[in-house]
């Protein structure tokens, strides 16, 4: 569960750097929001595909199950902008929306959690010279990947133990139990911590 | 220090394992999802500034590429689409729930973590939320309230639920609600 949605197949963009990757995305969303052309947002769209493509098959059907959670938006101005009798701008809507949102997931898919921590640590570099210390801000990060499977796990036990004892779902009444092993895990961890000599 | 960032921490895993709870589906068709259970509680357990903190860390982490949204969603992308207005609000709706529990001492926990939900998790929430769905899909700001209505009976439920819940912590562990403390 906690693997990240980079991508396994290895591709070129892989190796760019990933702060050029987000700054490149962010101008491209700032223009994709800036443009009003429909002819433009068609051609940015096919290139966005293209791109998905280049990679191979198995990382573009990889990418359209990324997009396919944009279905039931694109439904809905569909629907308005026939109603409304606008298809021009219905049809800028929809293809920004799925360029944006491609770009951006494909820079996901190409960028592995420690390139994207690194930015983090660059971008938090001009704190630590005014004497902010940021290793707060990596423990915090290491402590949810570690424990986020670690809490999943443990709420599948309550309510496996819950459905062994009713005949009825666990639903809601378990997350009561589920936050207090949470809290408890936080004050064990922070004795663990300062054990180990602090932040 | 040590047990500020535990808990800060462990809050943002929580947000991240309530999102696995499958989703229920209400009588007329909406999906509900525990997640924004999760911001509710950060507000009104850990409190207004380790509650947004909590929250913004998870949203780090989904931004660096982790699938920990409901459904498995994650990345870059989160934050161009429609939702990214409930994306941004989450941090803010934490931040006020936990305002709000701070403050208001005199009524019973369960009533006021339960307002203070409603107050952050719904009003403050669905106010970015509505903001971003009418910037991304080009619509009016009432247009785009239209088409989340439907999920405000969900949101009410968990506000209540997140009330309830902070109540019981509060007897089992007095000593890490932290917006009481």
């Amino acid at each position: 569960m906690m693997i990240s949605l980079t991508s396994p197949i290895e591709t070129r963009a892989h190796r760019w750097p990933a702060g050029v990757k987000l700054l490149a995305l962010c101008g491209a969303t700032m223009g994709l929001f800036a443009i009003q052309i429909p002819v433009v947002h068609l051609l940015v769209f096919g290139c966005v595909l293209g791109l998905y493509v280049l990679p191979g098959y198995v990382f573009f059907c990889a990418g359209l199950r990324q997009l396919k959670v944009l279905w039931p938006f694109l439904a809905i101005i569909v629907i308005w902008h026939v109603f409304t009798n606008t298809p021009m701008v219905g049809t800028v809507i929809a293809l920004r929306l799925l360029s944006a949102v491609g770009l951006a997931n494909l820079v996901t898919m190409t960028t592995r959690l420690a390139d994207m921590i690194a930015v983090v640590t660059w971008l938090t570099a001009p704190l630590r010279r005014i004497g902010i210390a940021t290793r707060p801000l990596e423990i915090g990060i290491a402590l949810v990947v570690r424990f986020t499977p670690a809490l999943a796990d443990k709420g599948s036990a309550l309510s496996q133990s819950w459905r062994a004892r009713s005949p009825r779902r666990a639903n809601w009444r378990v997350i009561l139990p589920f936050t207090i092993l949470a809290l408890d895990d936080a004050e064990h961890v922070a004795d663990a911590i300062k054990a180990r000599g602090g932040l | 220090m040590e047990r500020n960032i535990a808990l800060i921490a462990l809050f943002a895993a929580l947000i991240a394992a309530l999102g696995l709870i499958p989703k229920i589906t209400l009588g007329f068709g909406v999906p509900v999802t525990a997640q924004s259970l999760g911001v509710m509680m950060c507000g009104t357990v850990l409190g207004a500034r380790r509650g947004a903190l909590a929250v913004l860390l998870f949203l780090l982490l989904v931004a660096l590429g982790l699938p920990l949204l409901a459904g498995g969603r994650g990345g870059l992308g989160v934050f161009t689409s429609p939702s990214v207005g409930f994306i941004i609000g989450f941090p803010i709706a934490a931040f006020v729930t936990g305002w709000v529990v701070e403050r208001w001492r005199s009524a019973p926990l369960t009533l006021v973590a339960g307002l203070a939900s409603m107050f952050g998790g719904i009003v403050v929430l669905y106010a970015f939320g509505i903001l971003g769905l009418a910037l991304v899909l080009g619509k009016t700001p009432i247009e785009a309230a239209l088409l989340v209505t439907a999920f405000i009976p969900g949101d009410i439920l968990k506000a209540a639920i997140a009330g309830m819940l902070t109540a019981a912590l509060a007897k089992a562990r007095p000593d890490s609600v932290l917006s009481r403390a």
